[in-house]
């Protein structure tokens, strides 16, 4: 938490207008979605059907290593395709108001070893709901990790850039993992509890399927190329892996990203929640296809303001967004990937070591906190 | 599981999306205008279509400004028609949104989503000896449906229009007429006034004999059910209603969760989920403030209003809609 509140210039009457001006934002982009829209999706869909088609085919001559390399590239394409641009958005119920059963939030499954409901639960409703506040979004730091000073230190998190690493690289088990809360529910009483059973056992089941398919079945059609099919997958599903890790890293973890206490968000207002939204996330600039390939969550802070806008219009919901950030005169955060990602990296190993001094937290600064 | 999380289906339907097996649809091979607000769409439907009834008829899936959206139209085409497709005859009507873009809009190459054939609104094996054909509008189209199928020996249609270029399928009638196929009654309302039902016997003396298969709006269909009955012939009388009631969105209403059987009165301001939750309903949710898409329930009946931004959402098959930013907008039933 920096020290100085970005937010401490405005007045309550502000902070709810800026929310009626976002709410208006809102209303045009839902106003006016239409068939272009969903010709969008569609046709995303079908392409990435397409590209994992054909990259599969392409790998079964794998044992020819231009075809490996091709394969390779187009199968790790398409599962980020799958899991960004669609799955995420599709799953936030972006596309339900087109009210095709076949791409709706409650129907949809995605090539990850987290089940789709449970995802949504950890996700849309615990994340985006509490976003940035400590104890509550257990996206900060997934639970493995310090990613603010306000956290309390503990030797454990001398190891953070290795355990931030191996999540990155098995990410969607992080993911499953962290969507069953493993660590709390681990303990000796709750590992009994049913509830936490079925919910095991349901990602049990997937992880039995996607393994099955990537590096049983696939590998086995394959025949004389079974062994380089193989590599390709892990090597497709580890590109997927390090890529939406670090996307996702990008959205809350940069310099300059507020996170909040827990008494800060007793009685939020609307115009409170946008704020904090506004505050919370930080985006990642860039060319039309690095938008496509993060899954529009480039566009982190438009999607955390409007989590259920279709992903195709953030870019133009961006450009209003900012006017309204630098009318109120917060801090945009934003910039190209590598940056982000370098930042978000620092953070984690600057965090590893307990803090260099006390942070300076006066009761006047407790009283903003809970004014915000 | 060499496709997981997908199905196979979901790749073929890429390229095939009408072979046998794959969800029903149909693709649009032409629109002919009938009259100025009316037109017939020709529909080559899938594989797995299992055909039809004179008389019978098909919802229709499709997608207008990116909303699927389903309604049912009769079958006009015969039932044994050589080419296999299947025509609909769909009337414009003021506003409604699916009949508008089927009129106007629809381009020949567009997929819809079908349901199988439905209704019993079809003539009987044993073929009646008499039969009065009594229609008014667009309900014309279920009993045109029945007249190009299957010829009887003594027919007579009364079919009200308000003007004679209004008549759906004017120049086939008024052919099959002059063929001596049927005996044809054209209503024109604008000039002749409404079909007084009660004065029937004027146009067709011996009415009471006929098997009659009546469509048309519900004022036409209600008169005509009394006259049957009063005259204690209701069971020759067979009806085919189009539009059951038509939702008014109002602000507040009983709101039915039929799952559960629970009924309670709901104010326009309250959401779903509360009232469903204070009725003792167990209501999925999740973030209560619209998203996190926890709480998606479907809306089986009725109309709700979307509380941030005032949208109406009326019932149709498939509709869910997040209790926790919806209010009852007039009597609903929610599935829960
Ligand atoms: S409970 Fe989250 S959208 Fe309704």
């Amino acid at each position: 938490m920096t020290a100085i509140d970005p937010t401490a210039h405005l007045t309550a009457e502000q902070i709810e207008e800026l929310g009626r001006e976002l709410d208006a934002i809102r209303d045009e982009v839902i106003a006016g979605r239409g068939e272009k829209d969903a010709a969008y999706i569609r046709k995303v869909i079908s392409a990435q059907r397409k590209l994992e088609l054909v990259s599969r085919g392409v790998l079964l001559f794998s044992f020819f290593p231009p075809a490996w390399l091709l394969g390779t590239a187009g199968l790790s394409v398409a599962k980020i395709m799958d899991n960004m641009e669609i799955g995420h958005n599709v799953l936030h119920g972006q596309w339900d108001w087109m009210r095709d059963p076949k791409i709706h939030s409650t129907t949809w499954e995605w090539d990850h070893v987290s089940p789709s409901e449970q995802w949504k639960h950890s996700h849309n409703e615990l994340h985006h709901t509490y976003t940035n506040v400590i104890g509550k979004d257990n996206d900060l730091g997934y639970g493995i990790m310090r990613v603010d000073e306000d956290q309390r230190w503990h030797p454990f998190h001398l190891g953070q850039p290795l355990w931030n690493f191996l999540n990155a690289c098995f990410f969607e088990y992080g993911i499953a993992a962290y969507d069953l809360e493993l660590g709390r529910n681990l303990s000796k009483r709750r590992r009994k509890d049913p509830e936490f059973r079925a919910r095991a056992r349901a990602v049990g089941r997937k992880i039995r399927k996607q393994v099955l398919k990537d590096y049983v079945i696939h590998p086995l059609l394959s025949g004389p190329s079974f062994l380089t099919t193989l590599a390709a997958t892990f090597t497709a599903n580890l590109v997927r892996n390090l890529w939406s890790h670090s996307v996702i890293m990008c959205g809350h973890f940069p310099e300059g990203v507020q996170v909040f206490e827990r008494r800060s968000i007793k009685g939020e207002t609307r115009g409170q929640w946008y704020l904090r939204q506004m505050m919370g996330s930080a985006n990642i600039s860039g060319s039309r296809a690095m938008h496509f390939m993060t899954g529009n969550l480039s566009h982190q802070i438009e999607h955390h303001l409007f989590p259920d806008l279709p992903s195709n219009r953030y870019a133009e919901v961006a450009v209003k967004v900012r006017a309204l950030f630098e009318k109120y005169e917060l801090e945009y955060v934003t910039g190209p990937l590598p940056k982000q990602v370098f930042s978000a990296w620092r953070k984690v190993f600057r965090l590893s070591l307990p803090n260099k001094k006390p942070t300076a937290r006066t009761p006047d600064r407790e009283q903003e906190l809970v004014a915000a | 599981m060499v496709t997981t999380p997908l199905l196979p289906s979901d790749y073929l339907d890429l390229v095939s999306p009408l072979r046998a097996g794959a969800d029903l649809r149909g693709r649009i091979e032409a629109v002919h205008p009938e009259t100025g607000d009316a037109a017939t769409v020709v529909i080559r439907p899938g594989r797995g279509w299992r055909g039809h009834t004179a008389g019978q008829y098909v919802r229709v899936g499709v997608d207008v400004e990116g909303v699927r959206l389903w309604r049912a139209y009769s079958i006009t085409s015969p039932a044994d028609r050589p080419d296999g497709r299947v025509t609909i005859t769909v009337k414009a009507i003021p506003g409604g949104r699916v009949s508008n873009h089927l009129v106007r809009r629809a381009r020949p190459g567009t997929l819809i989503q079908l349901d199988q054939p439905a209704g019993d609104f079809v003539l009987p094996r044993a073929r009646p000896a008499k039969v009065l054909y009594l229609t008014a509008g667009s309900g014309i189209t279920p009993v045109m449906g029945m007249l190009r199928d299957t010829e009887l020996d003594d027919v007579v249609v009364v079919h009200c229009a308000p003007r004679p270029q209004d008549v759906i399928f004017r120049s086939e009638l008024r052919g099959m007429a002059a063929d001596g196929k049927v005996r044809l009654t054209e209503v024109h309302t604008d000039t002749d006034g409404m079909l007084d039902i009660a004065r029937l016997g004027e146009l067709v003396p011996d009415w009471a004999e006929r098997e009659t298969w009546a469509c048309g709006p519900a004022g036409l269909l209600d008169a005509a059910e009394r006259h049957w009955s009063a005259h204690g012939v209701e069971g020759r009388l067979h009806t085919e209603r189009f539009r059951p009631g038509i939702v008014v969105a109002g602000d507040g209403g009983e709101v039915t969760f039929s799952a559960t059987g629970k009924r309670v009165d709901a104010d326009g301001a309250t959401p779903l989920l509360d009232v469903g939750e204070e009725a003792g309903v167990l209501m999925p949710s999740g973030c209560r403030m619209g998203i996190c898409f926890g709480c998606v329930s479907p809306l089986r009946a009725g109309a709700v209003r979307d509380l941030r931004t005032g949208e109406i959402t009326e019932a149709e098959p498939g509709v869910l809609i997040q209790t926790c930013v919806s209010a009852a907008a007039g009597d609903c039933d929610i599935e829960r």
